[in-house]
């Protein structure tokens, strides 16, 4: 590991300012994927600005010209969103999916920012001796004929088959939320579908932020299908293990026709992937069987299988099915 | 790069320069000498160098030390301070070891996870978020599921915290 400047910030003003004038800086969060590359040499900072002190550590109600909803600091911890009241009534979703990753130890370090920035675990990406586009752009993708079992179906390119980690994201993105960022020229406001790019031709870069550029806050709006929705999660073992797929999903059903549906997925693409098409297809049918397979069957005509990855179609399609079947159950109780 | 930090390890107060490199595993063992955290993997997965960071389990392999200035950090051998805390005492009666390497790491997880199930902290296995945790050894299981024990001593493990949680 070589030489590190380490700075903190008090506010997301100094943050965003000590950021712009320290070169080859990264901001710090709760670290649990930074100080792991560190040690990797997977991330190599002349600074780090340690952005975990600033107190943007609160869950807060908001209301606005558009709605109300909940406002969640970038610092507040995986352990403590997870566990927060309002979340687990009104968003199941999101505790449900920030219970499904990691550890104990480990959600209680991680932070919300954080998580939505954590990058790919990709063998690949993580042995600094193997070609990869993401870490090295230029020397080729080492997933695309090795190790290919994790490797994105929807979305990737011939230059990165990597997929998005997060649980949180795919959550996140099933309902709505969008991420509050500061940057030397101000604040603007990222839906959090938007906020993570397809890999391209350039998959070294993970999101459409701005260097320096920091997400200070979560805005989750609030909406009844949201209070009926649900996360699952496929993995190789039952805990502490990424997603092999994963579901999150919201419903609601008026005179036994879908009325509002979301559908979002993880461990399939670069980034939590929306599944609209599905969503259409389903919107003012009848939740069945096989209604739901054939919604997935219309998203998943653009997935790109080999023969290590394949398995992911019919998985994803059992998990979203089994998903909104149960929650159909809840909904009609 | 050094830098000045003051850290109070199991109601000790100590002052050291480190380098910003150093993680906080290190920094207790190699600089400190409080060997009670062990390093396992060294890369969060193993959950051997557990301590309980201002009150909550924590991983110390993936902590920069300079980021936790002024941090109160109690390991499994400051746990034991009118002799053993209950969950040693219940990992002792109950064979919760074998070669005991990732036992501080266990110990001091336990004594976290059971304070956030006290907390009313919901799992991934907790059938209704809204309701109150029950923690029977699926919670258990799951919620100790960042700790590895090679020698396989989880039967054990699972029931000195059984007994733990019903205490």
């Amino acid at each position: 590991m070589k030489d590190l400047t380490y700075l903190t910030a008090d506010t997301a003003d100094s943050a965003v300012e000590l950021f712009a004038a320290t070169p080859g800086a990264q901001f710090l969060g709760g670290g649990t994927n930074l100080i792991d590359h560190l040690k990797l040499g997977v991330a190599t900072p002349d600074a780090l600005v340690d952005i975990s002190r600033i107190p943007l550590d609160r869950v807060e109600e908001y209301q606005d010209a558009i709605g109300s909803g909940l406002r969640i600091g970038s610092n507040v911890r995986n352990s403590d969103l997870a566990a927060h009241p309002v979340v687990r009534a009104s968003f199941p979703a999101v505790s449900r999916a920030l219970l499904a990753g990691a550890s104990g130890q480990i959600r209680n370090q991680a932070t919300t920012g954080g998580n939505l920035l954590q990058r790919t675990r990709c063998v690949y990406f993580q042995d600094v001796t193997t070609p990869c586009n993401k870490r090295e752009p230029g020397t080729g993708c080492s997933a695309l004929e090795g190790y290919g079992r994790h490797n994105a179906v929807l979305g990737a390119s011939d230059a990165c088959v990597a997929t998005h980690p997060s649980d949180l994201a795919v959550a996140l993105a099933a309902l709505d939320a969008s991420v509050v960022v500061l940057g030397p020229e101000g604040e603007r406001r990222i839906a959090l579908d938007d906020l993570h790019r397809l890999p391209d031709d350039d998959p070294s870069i993970d999101t459409i932020l701005e260097p320096g550029e920091l997400i200070t806050s979560v805005e989750l709006p609030r909406t009844a299908v949201a209070a009926q929705s649900t996360y699952r999660k496929v993995r190789d073992r039952a805990s502490f293990a990424f997603a092999l797929v994963s579901v999150a999903a919201a419903l609601q059903v008026e005179g036994g026709r879908v009325s509002d549906v979301r559908i979002a997925w993880g461990g399939v693409a670069h980034k939590p992937w929306r599944a609209r098409r599905a969503e259409d297809w389903l919107r003012g049918r009848a939740i069945t069987e096989q209604t739901i397979r054939a919604a997935v069957a219309e998203e998943l005509t653009a997935a790109r299988t080999n023969a290590q990855s394949v398995y992911k179609v019919p998985m994803l399609t059992n998990t979203t099915t089994l998903a909104l079947l149960r929650l159909a159950e809840e909904v009609a109780q | 790069m050094d830098m000045h930090l003051t850290l109070t390890v199991d109601g000790e107060e100590h002052s050291l320069d480190v380098d910003t490199r150093t993680t906080l595993l290190d920094t207790l063992r190699e600089h400190l000498g409080v060997t009670s955290p062990k390093k396992g993997c060294d890369h969060g997965q193993c959950g051997s160098c557990t301590v309980l960071l201002d009150g909550r389990r924590h991983l110390t392999c993936l902590s920069l030390a300079v980021a936790h200035e002024g941090a109160s950090v109690e390991t499994a051998s400051g746990l034991a301070t009118d002799g053993l805390h209950p969950v040693q005492q219940a990992f002792l009666e109950h064979d919760g070891y074998q070669c005991g390497y990732c036992t501080p790491g266990q110990v001091c997880s336990a004594v976290g996870m059971l304070r956030e199930a006290t907390e009313g902290h919901p799992s991934h296995v907790t059938a209704d978020l809204i309701g109150e945790v029950d923690l029977d050894d699926d919670e258990i299981r799951e919620r100790m599921s960042g700790n590895l024990c090679r020698c396989g001593a989880y039967v054990g493990i699972l029931d000195a915290l059984r007994e733990c949680a019903s205490q």
